[in-house]
């Protein structure tokens, strides 16, 4: 703790001095077992569900086998706050600082961590926990029972929503607009201006829009805005499930670029920090080493790429071809998508080592291509839509059935039938009408799921 | 939450040190797993091996519940991106043996597909099996075994420290200063009053049951497990819910003899079939040791209903003997879908007593019927959908 205090203060002024901007960040130091459940919600204190205990004992099982070592958590917000391990020695510390400091001049910057706070708010901690609170009273209220069914239905769809229509959106227009009919057109345009044409106009049906009027990606909140039966405890519920998602999008979205630029920056604020003594450089630098590096221990090979290892060579290829004020601006404006698919090329990727392999049914892998292109959608392919296949609303019915669709095509391949039907289940308990999902069978053959 | 660096310093709990969310989230999902095995239970109480004798568990395999979440189906194979000295072509990990293991390296590492063993106590499935049935008719007998119970009774100036009424005994107080005027002393010894209990007889209610069931050359293998199975489970739950409950065992070819329950429940047997003989051995047994002025007799008897037909008039005999001191008779006919379950003999012989509505019958085919069974004869009686009638 000391130590900790010791050269915080002088990180953070080596940090603002090299062009770091960030809000104030409080660190705080916490045993093990709450960085495990941070792993596990997420978030410090987020609502009770049993899908949680579940991750809850994966992660146990994960902690025992040693496989896990969890340093530190950030929370972005202002201020922003940073959990850091007691298990950590001070040389660590030191390290993971200097880290927590690129995190937050990463989630002040970043455009798409901007926009989720503008909305969400600057305080998702606190926020969480109030929801928590908020759903504990529902339980109490309403009953346990009906709480989980809610949450069952709600957290599965928890990917489903559209960060990019926003997290307050307006209603739907609720008849179609007419005026497009030939405005261009100046014979119309006149016709139109015509007296009794307009008296006619006003008398004539305007035609309802459909609900909705394109397909909706945003699951949560269309249900919670159209469902017929839902009671309004209900409907907040599904709200309050969205607003985390939306400050998870962010967090998801960026996390090769925003580990990468901590990673780059807790080395360099290190290696340009001549106020810390050898040795904890030297300590510092080993454990830098055992969390920026592609592979585990000894193994030669890796079935997966270490964000942290991707991110950090990307950004130190960037800001040496490029500058800082290049790099800066690249963090302010993309996401993984563009800042894979802009500068991962064929050069680095060679440098990494990095190739593309298939699993087959019998246990096999073998290693397919280095193709750059194939590299890169292989990379990035899980991380659309937090990896979630492509389902939105079709059409409601005027009987209230719901029609959803799984758009194959854009995933490449159907659903998986009985998880699909499992899920349209919850959703029926809180829908309370029948409710319709297409999708295709593995020959690509149309398959509808009904649940009445 | 505090805004500065805190470490060892600070308060001896925060607020995440109060107690585990993921440990209450677990022990939800738990409670979940127990209810789901509970909706199971008709197939586990099925399983054979239970029988066996000295067993209190049963070893049930349980998967974790999966939350589920709209995923694509799982392709043939699949393709990612990996990372090391490794160029196209290389075989990083080789094919596994076509015959075995085959789901070892795949799926199990997919969530839901960690399988771990439930041991649920032979106990507790009785409990959750038995919360809501009952003995059929059961009274309470006069004269019966009765329960002791010690009662308060009355107040005593003498008694057990432990037992001394202070409310009373300062009530007495008061009395006495206020007859004895001011001069009087606030406490005397006088004052005291003791508890005092007496023993009281409570009537009970008894119970013997008896279980017959027909081991002849006609009962197979299967068809004795079947009656076993469901004796089983009767006797186990009946134990758990009187506390005074005899239990006779009776099993019969052209004899019949009364075993222990161990031996019972091994016992085979060859020959033919006389139900007479198992309702004569239990008419003896009433007559020589439960009185039925005392106890509450009840009867099940199993068979495959084949019952010799020189055999039908003594055994309607007995059976309607027995009818008029028990107070319910339950046949279980084990039977399978290739014979006409509830057409036989002995069926007949509970037909022609059914009308006095102490009497039930149940055509039990396999092991998963061996719960809607047990519940057709203890549970409210007056719903009984599965006779054959």
């Amino acid at each position: 703790m000391s130590e900790l205090e010791l050269y915080e203060g002088k990180l953070e002024a080596l940090a603002r001095e090299r062009g770091l901007d960030y809000f104030p960040v409080n660190f705080e130091l916490v045993p093990g077992s709450f960085m495990m459940e941070v792993a596990v919600y997420g978030l410090p204190v987020r609502m009770p569900h049993w899908s949680f205990g579940v991750r809850y004992f994966y992660q146990l099982v994960q902690h025992r086998m040693g496989h896990s070592r969890l340093f530190e958590v950030v929370f972005p917000g202002n201020p922003g706050r940073a959990y850091l391990s007691k298990n950590n020695t001070p040389q660590e510390n030191t390290l993971i600082v200097a880290h927590v400091l690129g995190h937050a001049d990463f989630s002040k910057n970043n455009e798409l961590f901007r926009r989720s706070q503008e909305e969400v708010g600057y305080n998702i901690v606190e926020k969480a926990a109030e929801h928590a609170r908020r759903i504990s009273d529902a339980a109490a209220l309403h009953g346990d029972d009906r709480v989980e069914a809610v949450l069952d239905a709600a957290l599965s769809l928890e990917a489903h929503v559209d960060v990019f229509a926003g997290l307050r959106r307006e209603p739907y227009p609720e008849f179609l607009d007419d005026r497009k009919s030939g405005s261009e057109d100046p014979f119309q345009a006149r016709y139109q201006a015509l007296e009794d044409r307009r008296e006619m106009k006003d008398t004539r049906r305007r035609r309802r829009a459909p609900q909705p009027p394109r397909p909706e990606k945003d699951l949560l909140w269309f249900v919670a805005n159209h469902a017929p039966e839902m009671e309004d405890w209900e409907r907040d519920i599904f709200l309050t499930v969205r607003e985390e998602s939306f400050y998870f999008y962010p967090v998801f979205a960026t996390q090769i670029m925003n580990e990468g630029w901590a990673s780059y920056w807790h080395a360099r604020l290190l290696r340009e920090a001549d106020f810390l003594p050898q040795s904890t450089y030297l300590d510092a630098v080993k454990t830098h080493s055992d969390v920026v590096r592609p592979y585990a221990g000894s193994k030669q090979v890796a079935l997966s790429i270490n964000p942290y290892h991707l991110g950090f060579c990307l950004w130190e290829k960037i800001i040496e071809y490029r500058g800082l004020d290049q790099a800066r601006e690249i963090m302010r404006q993309d996401d993984d998508f563009s800042f894979i698919r802009n500068y991962l090329d064929e050069e680095l990727a060679r440098e990494l080592d990095l190739f593309r392999y298939e699993a087959k049914p019998n246990g096999e892998i073998r290693v397919i291509n280095t193709d750059i292109d194939e590299l890169r959608e292989s990379i990035l392919t899980p991380k659309f839509n937090f990896g979630a296949p492509a389902v939105s609303v079709r059409h409601m019915r005027t009987d209230g059935t719901l029609e959803l669709e799984h758009e194959h095509h854009t995933d490449g391949r159907g659903l998986d039938i009985e998880r699909a039907r499992k899920v349209v289940e919850y959703l029926h308990r809180l829908w309370r009408r029948p409710l319709v999902l297409d999708t295709v069978d593995a020959g690509g053959k149309p398959q509808q799921i009904t649940v009445k | 939450m505090n805004d500065e660096i805190t470490g060892g310093s600070g308060g001896p709990f925060r607020w995440y040190d109060l107690f585990s969310r993921g440990a209450r989230d677990w022990l939800r999902h738990s409670e979940k797993v127990r209810d789901a095995v509970r909706q199971r239970l008709p197939e586990i109480i099925s399983d054979a091996e239970i029988l066996g004798g000295g067993h209190r568990t049963v070893r049930v395999p349980v998967k974790l519940l999966e939350h589920y979440r709209f995923r694509l189906r799982t392709p043939e194979s699949q393709t990612a991106a990996g990372q090391g000295r490794a160029s196209p072509g290389d075989v990083i990990r080789a094919p596994e043996n076509e015959t075995g293991g085959q789901d070892k390296g795949h799926g199990t590492t997919e969530p839901g597909g960690v399988q771990f063993v439930l041991e649920l106590a032979i106990d507790d499935i009785v409990d959750w099996l038995w919360e809501e049935l009952e003995l059929p008719n059961l009274q309470a007998r006069v004269g019966g075994m009765s329960d002791e119970e010690y009662t308060r009774e009355g107040l005593d100036r003498h008694g057990a420290r432990s037992r001394l009424d202070r409310r009373r005994s300062m009530k007495e107080a008061v009395k006495r200063r206020h007859v004895q005027g001011e001069s009087a002393p606030p406490f005397s010894d006088d004052d005291l009053r003791f508890r005092q209990l007496v023993h009281r007889h409570v009537p009970t209610t008894q119970a013997v049951v008896f279980f017959a069931m027909d081991v002849s050359g006609s009962m197979s293998v299967e068809d004795r497990q079947l009656a076993k199975t469901f004796f089983f489970w009767v006797v186990q739950g009946l134990r758990r819910q009187y506390k005074y409950l005899e239990t006779v065992f009776v099993a019969h070819t052209v004899d019949a003899w009364e075993f222990q329950e161990q031996e019972f429940f091994q016992v085979s047997g060859t020959g033919g079939t006389v139900a007479s003989s198992a309702f004569e051995k239990v008419l003896e047994l009433v007559d020589t040791r439960y009185d039925p002025e005392r106890h509450n007799v009840y009867l099940f008897y199993a068979s495959d209903g084949e019952n010799s037909p020189q055999d039908r008039q003594p055994a309607a005999a007995a059976l309607a003997r027995i009818g008029a001191v028990a107070s319910f008779m339950g046949y279980v006919e084990i039977s399978s879908p290739a014979r006409r379950g509830g057409e036989t003999e002995t069926a007949a012989l509970f037909r022609d007593l059914a009308g006095s509505g102490d009497v039930g019958s149940y055509v039990l085919t396999a092991p998963e019927e061996v719960w809607d069974a047990i519940r057709a004869f203890f549970i409210d009686r007056t719903q009984q959908d599965r006779h054959p009638s």
